[in-house]
């Protein structure tokens, strides 16, 4: 960062503005490819083709949606809180977009590395929720402020979970710089935290248990804090008609719908760089550098998305008190059991 | 959010009264919710006025009717008793053979008419491909209200075959037309019995992996067990028919205890609810039942084709038939229970009055009963494992 300041105000203002749009040339490309993705891989797992017509394979398709929804009428119904009502998308983008600034793509990229990284992702999202009700309560629709309430409801409780099991490998790393966090697990696949990373062999294999279990709850609790199957229950389309979204058009509507997928790779993002070793290659140095870096931070956080996916074509969804069941009574009270353990044996 | 309207007195419960710390009262209310009639879950055109307290169903009341075609009243204008069947065929959509089948029974009844054997043979293989076609919408759509979209789509790629099998034959994929008064519109095509042995051999194996898929998957039954229970009396006392009655234990299936066709030539078990995942008659038992019922069809529909003999396909009847002036009351089982026609004549080649007794219309008054205390989510399920068909219950 030295260099910046050479540039002059203008000049680190255009440079900064540049380094922050990164993420959202990202969010767009990748939300065009998992939109595709999610369509073809829903397709072949029910006997479908799906898009087949819109370019080879219907590989276009995504940009007809696009377009498609760009010009479509955007309605406000005429009992809706207008300001919350157009304000609600943009800040439900708006957290996971925040969100993205603390994400270490590569060696060379993260948008800011700062110190309480992970911190600071947790508590960022958590403005999702805000946009969410926002959302549900100005569309004065009596679905969307039911799917609102569970919303806010599930997001709340499942970032108990989430912040517990980030806190593990704070506790391995010391250190809550995602970036950091990641440089700790460098050196190939046996390093990575989810295999209890590179401590000295007989803490490594006690540890093995703790961070596997930690990081099927992270997946889990990530799960439900992008509204997805099973936990799908905001969006419950067979209760809830579409949930809080259930009166949003146009590029409202997509800008909720945008928002839905960056989220899927955010909670993968930081799943990956907690736990997978972000953008460290899987086979130590071979592969490795800032844009061999980037590749593996984001092929990873793609097959965790991809993973998202197929639960999502899978499984049925839960109800409302099993909901809470799950993340009270199960996922809480094991995350301190983890926690408990790899405190011991890191003191051991 | 919350209305204004005084409630009638039957919904009133207990608005709940709580008291803040500082001894003021907080009241809260009831929330009126209008269910349909164009939600995803209410297959069809059904409105549910549902009163909740946060999601704990309060009272559910069904308002029917945005549906209804005048089926008894056209039937009562129809020149011709054998016009009635495209009609008949319109009521559930879903089990349209089922429901050209009934008709064919009572008025064969009424014109003491007995049919060739061949016909009757084609009649039960059709009728039974139909219970599985129907069935498989019913588990598909009822996968949907629990979330899971994956197995529709499976159930829908199953009763494709089925509808192909029903093109061969009669050229129509939904509304057949096929079954009528003394026989049918056609004989089978040649290859048809090869063609429905293959099926049948296809599917036997997808039943069991449909339920792999949804029926015995963890999340489902969580969901499903324990819901939405009906007691073996209430269920006799709303006069339910069909797999939902049986689910709840009673064993009751007309095509063994009130024979019509040659069902009794056949070797196969009514099923019943047994309560294997929680109580009997909860909602995962009336999906069981509908899943072990596609089986036992399967095993009717193979004894059919071996033993169908060769022959005429219309019995000789004149092409205006005139029963003798009375009145009849012939049932049969559909998919969704006991279709009832009672038809009266006066003499005359058109019918002086037909009624129909619709099962989904029966099943679907106990909704209420079965509903209340639930949740928003439990009530969606309910509902879909009543497997109503829009149709039929409005007419």
């Amino acid at each position: 960062m030295d260099a910046l300041d050479n540039l002059g105000v203008w000049g680190s203002v255009l440079v900064a503005l540049v380094w922050s749009a990164l993420p959202v040339v990202f969010i767009l490309l990748y939300a065009l490819v998992t939109l595709y993705m999610e369509m073809k891989v829903a397709a072949h797992m029910q006997d479908r083709l799906a898009y087949m017509r819109t370019g080879w394979h219907g590989t276009l398709q995504p940009f007809a949606d696009i377009l498609k929804l760009l010009q479509k009428e955007d309605t406000i119904s005429s009992a809706a809180d207008k300001k919350l009502f157009i304000l609600a998308p943009y800040v439900v983008f708006m957290g996971t977009y925040a969100a993205f600034s603390a994400i270490p793509f590569s060696s060379i990229y993260i948008g800011s590395n700062i110190d309480l990284g992970a911190f600071f992702v947790v508590a960022v999202s958590s403005l999702v929720v805000v946009g969410i009700l926002m959302g549900g309560w100005a569309s004065n629709n009596k679905w969307s402020i039911f799917g609102a309430m569970r919303s806010a409801a599930q997001m709340v409780s499942y970032e108990i979970p989430t912040a517990l099991a980030i806190l593990i490998a704070v506790m391995i790393t010391g250190s809550l710089n995602l970036q950091e966090v990641t440089k700790f697990q460098e050196g190939g696949i046996h390093n990575w935290l989810i295999f209890g990373g590179p401590l000295p062999l007989t803490q490594k294999l006690l540890l093995i248990p703790f961070t596997l279990v930690t990081f099927l709850i992270l997946f889990i609790a990530s799960l439900a804090e992008v509204n997805r199957t099973p936990f799908d229950l905001p969006e419950a389309e067979s209760e809830l008609v579409q949930g809080f979204n259930t009166e949003y058009s146009g590029m409202r509507f997509a800008m909720f719908y945008l928002a839905e997928y960056a989220n899927m790779f955010l909670v993968s993002g930081v799943a990956v760089a907690l736990f997978l070793g972000g953008w460290s290659s899987p086979f130590g140095s071979f592969l490795s550098g800032p844009v061999w870096g980037l590749f593996w931070f984001i092929g990873k956080g793609m097959v965790l998305v991809f993973l998202q996916i197929w639960i999502r074509w899978t499984l049925p969804r839960l109800r409302v008190d099993q909901l809470m069941y799950t993340s009270w009574k199960v996922l809480t009270p094991f995350m301190f059991a983890c926690i408990f353990g790899v405190g011991l044996i890191l003191v051991l | 959010m919350i209305e204004s309207k005084t409630l009638p007195t039957r919904y009133v419960t207990r608005p709940g009264e709580i008291k803040t710390s500082s001894g003021k009262t907080l009241r809260t209310d009831e929330m009126i919710i209008n269910m349909g009639p164009q939600h995803p879950s209410t297959h069809g055109v059904l409105r549910l006025e549902i009163v909740v307290d946060g999601e704990i169903i309060v009272d559910v009341i069904p308002h029917i009717g945005y549906l209804h075609r005048c089926f008894e009243k056209h039937a009562e204008h129809m020149s011709n008793y054998q016009q009635v069947i495209p009609y008949a065929d319109r009521m559930d959509y879903v089990a349209a053979m089922n429901m050209e089948h009934g008709y064919a029974v009572a008025v064969e009844r009424m014109l003491k008419l007995e049919v060739p054997e061949r016909v009757e043979y084609i009649r039960v293989i059709m009728a039974e491909l139909q219970r599985i076609a129907s069935h498989l919408i019913a588990v598909g759509t009822f996968g949907i209200d629990a979330g899971a979209f994956t197995p529709f789509l499976y159930a829908f790629h199953d009763r494709e075959h089925i509808l192909d099998l029903f093109e061969m034959t009669c050229g129509a994929r939904l509304l057949y037309n096929y079954i009528w008064v003394g026989g049918l519109s056609h004989d089978l095509p040649e290859q048809f019995v090869d063609k429905c042995k293959e099926f049948c051999v296809y599917f036997k194996p997808r039943i069991k992996q449909f339920n792999d898929l949804l029926t015995y998957n963890e999340i489902f039954v969580k969901r499903c067990a324990n819901v939405g229970v009906l007691p073996k009396d209430v269920a006799i006392n709303y006069a339910c028919s069909g797999p939902m009655l049986r689910a709840s234990g009673v064993n009751w299936d007309l095509r063994r205890d009130d024979p019509y066709s040659i069902y009794n030539r056949f070797e196969w078990e009514p099923q019943v609810g047994k309560g294997e995942m929680g109580t009997v008659g909860d909602t995962w038992d009336r999906h069981i039942v509908r899943m072990r019922e596609m089986e036992q069809s399967v095993k009717i529909i193979e004894q059919a084709l071996e033993g169908i003999p060769a022959g005429n396909v219309q019995a000789a009847i004149p092409k205006k038939i005139r029963p003798e002036v009375g009145e009849i009351y012939a049932r049969t089982e559909t998919p969704r229970g006991e279709l009832g026609y009672y038809v009266m004549s006066d003499g005359s080649a058109s019918p002086f009055r037909v009624k129909a007794r619709s099962p989904a219309f029966v099943n679907l008054s106990v909704l209420p009963e079965i509903s209340r205390g639930g949740m928003l989510a439990d009530l969606v399920l309910i509902a879909g494992s009543v497997d109503i068909v829009l149709g039929e219950v409005d007419r």
